[in-house]
Formats: C-alpha cells, sequence, structure tokens
C-alpha cells in the first residue's frame, strides 16, 4: 500500500542547486587561509623499485620552497592507515618507504610557496630506484612463484575465503545441466571531475588541526586524528565544504594525513590539491579489476538451482577497504534470483598497480555482470528466451520477505510487474522489429537486458564477515533538530555531501513530519568535533539512514510539543492534536497553542511545562540500521544491507561492424526503489549511474603496459561518455516500499550503475551472436570489438 | 608580467607571472571561484568562461593572452543577489546537476549557445553540451535545462517537444 504524503514524492527543487548554478558551491579547492603553502608530489617512475636516496638539496635551495618530506621521515612520525582486514604485514602510508609499489606511488612531497614552484621543485628532486621484479596480473599475482609486493606478508594473499550456503554439491549433482563460464571487470573508476583536494591547518597552541576536504569517508576525522597520533578531539574536519563528485572514491585518507602533518611540521596551513595525473596514477581511486569464475547448475526449464562463484579482485599496491568490495555482494549473491545453494570464493590479491577504493556500487555491480551473464548462457544452452529465463528464475512478489542462502533477507519488490512494464513501455516486439530493421541494413544490432538489485541502507556487516576481529554490528547516521526562541527551526547533517541532496532530503523529511514547508528547515553541518555519529553518504544509505533520523528526530519534537500543549491545556495527552505546527483539543477545537506559544512555554516558561521536562526544544537521534544489530554465523550467513531496490534495463544498440562503435538506439530502464523521497534527484542518480555504466562497459578503463607504467591518465585515453554517448533513457517507475524504512523508501544513490553494464554487455553478445563471437571482458572497447568483428568475419569467409 | 583584464564589466590591473592561467589568476587573484580545475588539459570543460561571449578553456589560456578581451564568468550571469538568470532558473527546475562541480561551466555553456541560437533542437543542445564532462547527472536534465530555458526566454511557459 502507497501512503500519500504532502513533501515526500512531490516534484520540489533541490535546494542546494542555487549555490552551484551561481557558481556560489563551496569546494575545497575555493578554500584559501592566509599564509598557506601547496604541495607537490614526487612519484615513482617504476611498478617496484627500492629506494635507495633521495637528493633533495636542488629542490631545498630554491627561493620559496620550505621542506621536501619523504616516506621514512613521515613514517617514523605517523601510524600506518586503517587496512579493512587484519593485515599488518602490508602497511600503507602517504609516502612510499623504502620500496615504491606501482608507478605514480608518491615517493615525497614538496612544500613551496605557490603550487607551481612546488612542481618545479618536485622535478628537482632525485631520487635514485633500484628496479624489483613485479607483478600486474591479478590471476599471476595469486599464483604460487609469484614476485611479492609486501615481502614481510609473505604472498599476495590478502583474503582468499570460500563460503558454502546450502547443498551445493547435491544440487550440481542432482540438476541436468551445467554450464561454467569465465568473465573478467576491467579496472576502471568513477573518476570524479573535481580531483580530491584537501586543506590542513594546524593551531599549535588551540592544538587543533583543521582538516577542509573534498572526502566521502567513513570515519575520517578519526582516522586522520589516529594516523596523526592526535587526540581525536585535535581534529576538526569542516562538514560544510561541497565534493565535487565522489561516488565512492573520495577517501583521501593518505592525502590528509600527509598534509596534516606537514602543517604541523612547517606551522603553516598546507594544501594539495591533486592535479589530474596524480589523481588518476597516485590517487588510490581505482575500482575492482574481477576475474570470476561461475558455474551454475539448471534443469530443463532452465531453472537455476546452484551457483559457484570465484570472483578474483586485484586491488592494487595496498589493501584500504577495497576488499570488502567482494564482501557487500554475499548480500545479493543470487541477484533478484530464486538460486537454492551457493558457494562462493571470494580472493582479493595485491599487485603492482594503483591502489583500489571504494566505487559506486562497492563491488555489486561487477558480481551483477556476472549472475547476468550466467542467465543469459543458461538462455543460450536451453534454446530459451533471455526475457522468459529471467522471468522463470526471480524471485515472485508473494515469495517476500526472501531469505538467499547467504542469510539475507531481502525486503521487498515485484520483479515481475516491473519487467512487464518495462516490457510494455518499450514495446518489446517492436524493439525486436527495430532490432532486425538495423540488421538488415548491414549493422550489428542487439537488445540487451539486465535485471538486478541495488542493496541499500550499508550496513559495515562485511567487515565482521571478512575480519573476525573487527565486530561492528551498526553503522549510523543522526540528525539534530533544534527549534530556536523564534521559533525557527535548524537541522543537522554531520557528513559532507557530494550532489546527492542531503540537504533538501533532510528538508523534506522534517517538513513531511513536522507538517510544515520544507523551505522553513534550515539545514546545516556543523564540524566533526560538534557532530553526532555518521558514517558518511556511502551504500545508497542516506535516505534511508539521515532520512529516517532525520524522521525520528522530528518525531521526538512533534511528541515533546503535544506533551507541552496537553499539559498547557489542561487535557489528556491522547486528545492532543497536531497539525500544521499546531496543537488543538479534539473535543474542543478551538482550545489550542500556536506553534510559537508553544516555542515560548518550552524556552521561557518553565513553570507550564509538563514536570521534569528538559526546557528549550532539541532533539537528536542516532540510527541505527534497520535489520542490522547481528554478528554473522559460524558458517557465513549475514544480513548485510537491510533494503533491496530493484532494477531492469533493457535496450537496442547497433554496431558499426567497421569501426566497432556501438551506439545506443533506445534504453528504458524500470526501477523500484520503494517510496522515492525526491523524483528529480532519484532521475538524476539513475540517469548519472546508467550514463556510468556506459563508460564501464564500453570505454573506460585504466589500462597499464607490460612495463607496468598506466597508459589511460588523462582524459584523451581515459574516455569518460560525453552527451553524445549518453542516450535519451525512458524511466519507468514502480513503488514497492520497504516495511524497514519510515517512508517505505529503500536506496537510489548507485541505481543505474547496477544494471547498465550488464545490458550493455548483453546487447553486444545480441549484436555479435549472428558471428558467433561472445565477449567476456569488460569494457568492450571500440578498437577491440572492430579487431573481434574482422577476424570473426575473415573466418566465416 | 603586467596585464589588464575585463571581468564581468570590472577592469582589474594585475602583476601575473606569464605562466599563470587564466583559470588561476581568476581563481587566486581575483578570487572568482566559480570557474574548476578538472583535467587541466581542456577535455572536461569545468573551466570555461566566456570570452567575447565564446565559451574557453581557461585552463589552457594564459592570464595575459586574455588582455583586451571581454571575459564572463558565472559570478557575471545573475541578475542581482539572491537571483538567477533565466538559465540558472531552468538549471534549478530540472535539477540539471549533481554535485555542482561542472554546473558553471554548463550554464556558461548554454548561456552562449542560446546567445547564437535561441531555438536550438535537442542535437545542437547535445553538441554543445558535450563540450563539457559531467560525471553526476548523464546529462538529461542538463539538456532539458537548456530546452526549458530557451523556449522561457522565448516567451513560452513550458517546452512544447515531445521529448
Amino acid at each position: 500500500m502507497v501512503k500519500s504524503f504532502r513533501f515526500v514524492s512531490s516534484d520540489r527543487r533541490v535546494r542546494e542547486d542555487r549555490r552551484f548554478v551561481v557558481g556560489r558551491g563551496r569546494f575545497a579547492a575555493d578554500i584559501a587561509v592566509p599564509g598557506m603553502r601547496h604541495v607537490a608530489l614526487v612519484t615513482s617512475p617504476h611498478p617496484a623499485a627500492r629506494i635507495l636516496a633521495i637528493g633533495k638539496s636542488e629542490a631545498l635551495a630554491m627561493a620559496g620552497v620550505h621542506c621536501v618530506l619523504d616516506g621514512r621521515e613521515l613514517a617514523g612520525a605517523t601510524q600506518p592507515l586503517l587496512a579493512g582486514l587484519d593485515t599488518p604485514k602490508v602497511p600503507r602510508r602517504p609516502l612510499a618507504v623504502d620500496v615504491a609499489r606501482y608507478a605514480g606511488e608518491w615517493v615525497a612531497a614538496v612544500v613551496a610557496d605557490t603550487r607551481a614552484l612546488a612542481e618545479d621543485a618536485a622535478e628537482l628532486v632525485r631520487v635514485d630506484y633500484e628496479p624489483l621484479s613485479f607483478v600486474l596480473d591479478g590471476e599471476a599475482a595469486y599464483a604460487p612463484g609469484s614476485p611479492i609486493v609486501h615481502a614481510d606478508h609473505g604472498s599476495n594473499v590478502l583474503l582468499d575465503r570460500t563460503f558454502v550456503w546450502g547443498e551445493v554439491e547435491k544440487d550440481f549433482a542432482e540438476s541436468a545441466h551445467r554450464l561454467s563460464l569465465r568473465l573478467n571487470w576491467g579496472r576502471s573508476s568513477t573518476v570524479p571531475i573535481e580531483t580530491f583536494a584537501v586543506l590542513a591547518s594546524w593551531d599549535a597552541w588551540r592544538e587543533i588541526l583543521d582538516v577542509y576536504a573534498s572526502v566521502q569517508m567513513p570515519r575520517f576525522p578519526e582516522q586522520v586524528a589516529l594516523a596523526l597520533k592526535l587526540p581525536g578531539s585535535s581534529v576538526r574536519v569542516h562538514n560544510d565544504v561541497d565534493v565535487g563528485g565522489s561516488y565512492g572514491v573520495k577517501r583521501g585518507i593518505k592525502h590528509a594525513v600527509l598534509v596534516g602533518y606537514l602543517s604541523r611540521r612547517l606551522g603553516c596551513p598546507v594544501r594539495l590539491v591533486e592535479d589530474r595525473l596524480e589523481n588518476m596514477r597516485g590517487g588510490d581511486g581505482h575500482g575492482p579489476e574481477r576475474n570470476f569464475d561461475v558455474e551454475v547448475a539448471f534443469d530443463d526449464a532452465g531453472l537455476i538451482r546452484s551457483m559457484k562463484m570465484r570472483a578474483l579482485d586485484n586491488v592494487g599496491a595496498y589493501a584500504g577497504r577495497s576488499p570488502f568490495q567482494l564482501g557487500k555482494p554475499i548480500g545479493a549473491i543470487v541477484g533478484p534470483y530464486r538460486i537454492h545453494s551457493v558457494q562462493y570464493q571470494a580472493i582479493a590479491v595485491t599487485s603492482n598497480k594503483t591502489t583500489q577504493e571504494a566505487v559506486r556500487a562497492f563491488g555489486q555491480s561487477p558480481t551483477n555482470y556476472a549472475i547476468e551473464r550466467a542467465i543469459e548462457e543458461v538462455a543460450k544452452h536451453r534454446g530459451l528466451d533471455r526475457l522468459e529465463v529471467r522471468r522463470r528464475n526471480l524471485i515472485r512478489s508473494e515469495e517476500f520477505p526472501y531469505r538467499i542462502p547467504s542469510g539475507t533477507t531481502y525486503d521487498s519488490g515485484d520483479y515481475h510487474a516491473v519487467i512487464d512494464k518495462v516490457v510494455a513501455r518499450a514495446d518489446y516486439r517492436a524493439l525486436v522489429a527495430e532490432r532486425d530493421r538495423l540488421r538488415m541494413q548491414g549493422l550489428l544490432a542487439g537488445i540487451g537486458m539486465a535485471a538486478c538489485l541495488e542493496p541499500s541502507g550499508a550496513n559495515s556487516t562485511f567487515e565482521p564477515l571478512l575480519n573476525p576481529t573487527n565486530e561492528t554490528t551498526t553503522y549510523t547516521d543522526s540528525c539534530r533538530i533544534n527549534v530556536d526562541l523564534s521559533g525557527a527551526i535548524a537541522a543537522t547533517i554531520h557528513t559532507l555531501s557530494a550532489g546527492q541532496g542531503h540537504e533538501t532530503l533532510v528538508g523534506i523529511v522534517v517538513g513531511e513530519v513536522l507538517e510544515i514547508d520544507p523551505d522553513r528547515v534550515r539545514v546545516v553541518r556543523p564540524d566533526s568535533l560538534s557532530s553526532l555519529p555518521s558514517q558518511s553518504p556511502v551504500g545508497s544509505r542516506m535516505a534511508i539512514m539521515l532520512g529516517g533520523a532525520a524522521f525520528h528526530a522530528a518525531q521526538k519534537l512533534k511528541a515533546r510539543l503535544l506533551a507541552i500543549a496537553a499539559h498547557d491545556l489542561k487535557i489528556p495527552l491522547e486528545r492532543a492534536t497536531y497539525a500544521g505546527g499546531e496543537v488543538f483539543d479534539r473535543a474542543t477545537p478551538q482550545n489550542r497553542r500556536s506553534w510559537s506559544k508553544l516555542v515560548t512555554i518550552a524556552h521561557r516558561f518553565f513553570h507550564r511545562l509538563p514536570p521534569g521536562t528538559e526546557p528549550g526544544l532539541a532533539f537528536t537521534h542516532v540510527m541505527q540500521v534497520p535489520m542490522g544489530g547481528r554478528l554473522p554465523t559460524e558458517d557465513g550467513r549475514v544480513q548485510m544491507y537491510p533494503c533491496f531496490a530493484f532494477e531492469f534495463h533493457l535496450l537496442l544498440i547497433a554496431i558499426d561492424p567497421i569501426l566497432g562503435k556501438a551506439d545506443i538506439h533506445r534504453y528504458f530502464v524500470g526501477h523500484d526503489c520503494g517510496t522515492v523521497i525526491n523524483p528529480k534527484i532519484v532521475r538524476g542518480m539513475t540517469m548519472g549511474g546508467i550514463a556510468h555504466g556506459i563508460g564501464a562497459a564500453l570505454c573506460e578503463e585504466f589500462a597499464y603496459d607490460a612495463q607496468g607504467q598506466l597508459i589511460a591518465q588523462t582524459f584523451m585515453d581515459y574516455l569518460l561518455p560525453s552527451a553524445h554517448e549518453v542516450p535519451p533513457v525512458d524511466i519507468v517507475h514502480h513503488v514497492t516500499p520497504s516495511p524497514h524504512t519510515v517512508f517505505g523508501q529503500k536506496g537510489s544513490g548507485e541505481s543505474g550503475y547496477l544494471g547498465a553494464p550488464a545490458a550493455i554487455a548483453s546487447a553486444v553478445n545480441d549484436a555479435l551472436a549472428p558471428l558467433g563471437i561472445v565477449v567476456t571482458s569488460l569494457p568492450i572497447r571500440m578498437a577491440q570489438l572492430a579487431d573481434m568483428i574482422a577476424a570473426a568475419r575473415a573466418k566465416r569467409a | 608580467m603586467r596585464v589588464d583584464l575585463t571581468v564581468n564589466g570590472e577592469t582589474y590591473a594585475l602583476d601575473v607571472e606569464p605562466r599563470m592561467s587564466l583559470l588561476d589568476c581568476l581563481r587566486e587573484r581575483l578570487l572568482l571561484t566559480g570557474a574548476h580545475a578538472g583535467c587541466e588539459h581542456g577535455v572536461c570543460g569545468a573551466c570555461t568562461v566566456l570570452l567575447d561571449g565564446a565559451p574557453v578553456r581557461s585552463c589552457l589560456m594564459f592570464a595575459v593572452q586574455a588582455d583586451g578581451y571581454d571575459i564572463t564568468t558565472i559570478e557575471g550571469l545573475a541578475p542581482g543577489p539572491g537571483e538567477l538568470s533565466p538559465i540558472q532558473d531552468a538549471f534549478c527546475e530540472t535539477h540539471g546537476m549533481q554535485c555542482g562541480y561542472c554546473t558553471p561551466a554548463m550554464v556558461l555553456t548554454a548561456h552562449a549557445l542560446l546567445a547564437d541560437n535561441p531555438a536550438p533542437t535537442r542535437a545542437q543542445i547535445v553538441d554543445a553540451v558535450s563540450a563539457n564532462l559531467c560525471r553526476c547527472t548523464g546529462y538529461a536534465q542538463i539538456v532539458e535545462a537548456i530546452a526549458l530555458a530557451a523556449d522561457r526566454m522565448r516567451g513560452l511557459n513550458w517546452p512544447e517537444r515531445g521529448w
């Protein structure tokens, strides 16, 4: 049952937009303070090398150059950065110590009066290297005998764990058919247009480090303090900084620790704004690079009974939180399908490539791609229609709540209804006819589809699942609402935002609860020392968690107003009725207390407050993740995230057989993220996610040459989709409310990206089917496609 | 090196290093931070400003090269404090942005397009927008914003197009 709302789901403007359209966003690189100095970086030209000596004298001799910091000095004064897994022999630090482990790794930092001077000086830092053997490929790094990236760790394996959920071998033995496939997901990332920027300013008398950073990182202030060996109360991260895009990657911990240390050492504010090369090569923001081996067991009708999946992720040179990107997909390991048992081997290995960080969907999009490829192969094997095989395997609406083999319960959904809507909107038969017409014109045309889930409301349960020393069972977010003596309302956000419209979200939620215009709610961001707990906007969680916290804080305010009014009107509480900011007596509606009267009583008239009531109107709520709070079971079952949005992509692609250029002619997506709080925001996120998915599927790759050099390190060779590459998309909405959230909302922060790569791969494979080619690696880049088509045609001729 | 820059109707006499880019000069010397650095090699367009009305990459130009031109930055578009130009308002109406980082450049690009062509087709809007990269939106709501602005600026209240 869909509830009706005053403001929730209405097509309101996004309040943040006004400052951006006039150029008055406040991004980290916009913040300049007197006496500020600038950092440029000296980077390793080798994928692996011992650092023999760092010659600083020439650089230091330049006027305006203040410091050349090397890794040894920094390591002597700081703690290693926190890693997700318990891997103490794989220490990660801002600057390489004695050994550089990837080309582009930061080896020294130069501080000068201007960035230009710092860059000049960086060129004068002489580093002697002794090149070491290196490994780039993930499977090679996993194999015995590989060069080892961290010698003290003894191998390149950070994680190698096999889970068995259900009777996998029995199910395989009892199934009539099985097939296996090997797939690759290439290394790409979110690559925001704003690079990472951070300014740190140490006040030695107040003993406070002020940090302004373009960051999206859970527990960022604590991690900076820990690494710098400062008490948490000495690090003040400013949350009122706009982040110019992140989609996961703006972790920035090494950047912040570096400039924090430099600011303390030099006694001046220090800023680091990555240039594009520093960002792409050494910013530690690459995404998953994953090999999949998938095996499925199924019957004559194409019903999949069991699946075995091996996923090996090449996480690059150091371990951050990235190995957890193999953990999150455990919470949706069967996608939207009724697969009864699963074996899952998750392997994370180090290599001599740039360090991997969190990327939109935190590993789920590659896994969705693998599941969808398997479904398509099953259909092909049985000679069945791809759509029909999906429909047969999908969980049915009456089966919710539905518990999957890995222990997570899906909250709600009506997958068949969403698919039916999309098929109707697209006129599927007409789409097939259009494909066939394009084929008649000599193009390779194909229809692609993907059905997949967006786990949302991030709980960090993969932490205790993959790291037994970590007992995290909550992943909070919070809101505080103050009503001042004038009756003005201010609500708080305790993290930074990167375009997700959180100020709009909080305004709408508080307005909805209090039945007042959301624009009356001022939304502010206290700094980290005045903040309540927040885990930052990761894992499609803020509609659920920040929205939930704002809802509950507003409910507490409303409850207090009712109590004050009932006491002041001398009526029983149950007769007091709240409406639009006022409270009246249901029995005698003319007896009422206005908003301003109630506020005045709360702030000024203690004698009129119910006994024992705290004066003033200040309410906080720290939100626990719905369905959270439990540790994983011994056999590795866990409730990962609470809510599961569904999306179904359907598209028509045409490939020029000579150029290999793939053009998307039609694109439809059905999206069910429960109750939509702001339609403009959700639509934008879905569109942006699809655009990013087009990039990951067709153009973007952090390619390395055999010598270990990153060869895609500018926007001329790492290709982001432009307005030409992204087609108009017809979004079909469906609403299945979540039972676990205050308005029935689910997350949508990663929507579109969850299924677009799988759907595009499906379309390309349909287009190539007449040539007998199957593409198993993403991205499917134009030149590669042209070569494959030419080779297939030559073979046929 | 001495340079006279005319920015948003005001002239500034500055002494700059010859190698200082126009972008750095606007941001660091004039504190006009609405133009942003994205790639600093001319691809992303986040640094776009208007030179005599035409969009240019301020990261690929030296400040000294801009002497004598009429430079418009995003700070020069709003009619007054708290007010929005029709194009800025249309971007708010369609939510043609998310993080806001590429937005000033997109608004200026739209401004230049509509000054030249008050009734662009969708393809012409896409063509203009394709000069700038946006990583958040997938461009749809940006394209719609420009179409909406064009229609409103021609005196219509709402786009009549089918798309």
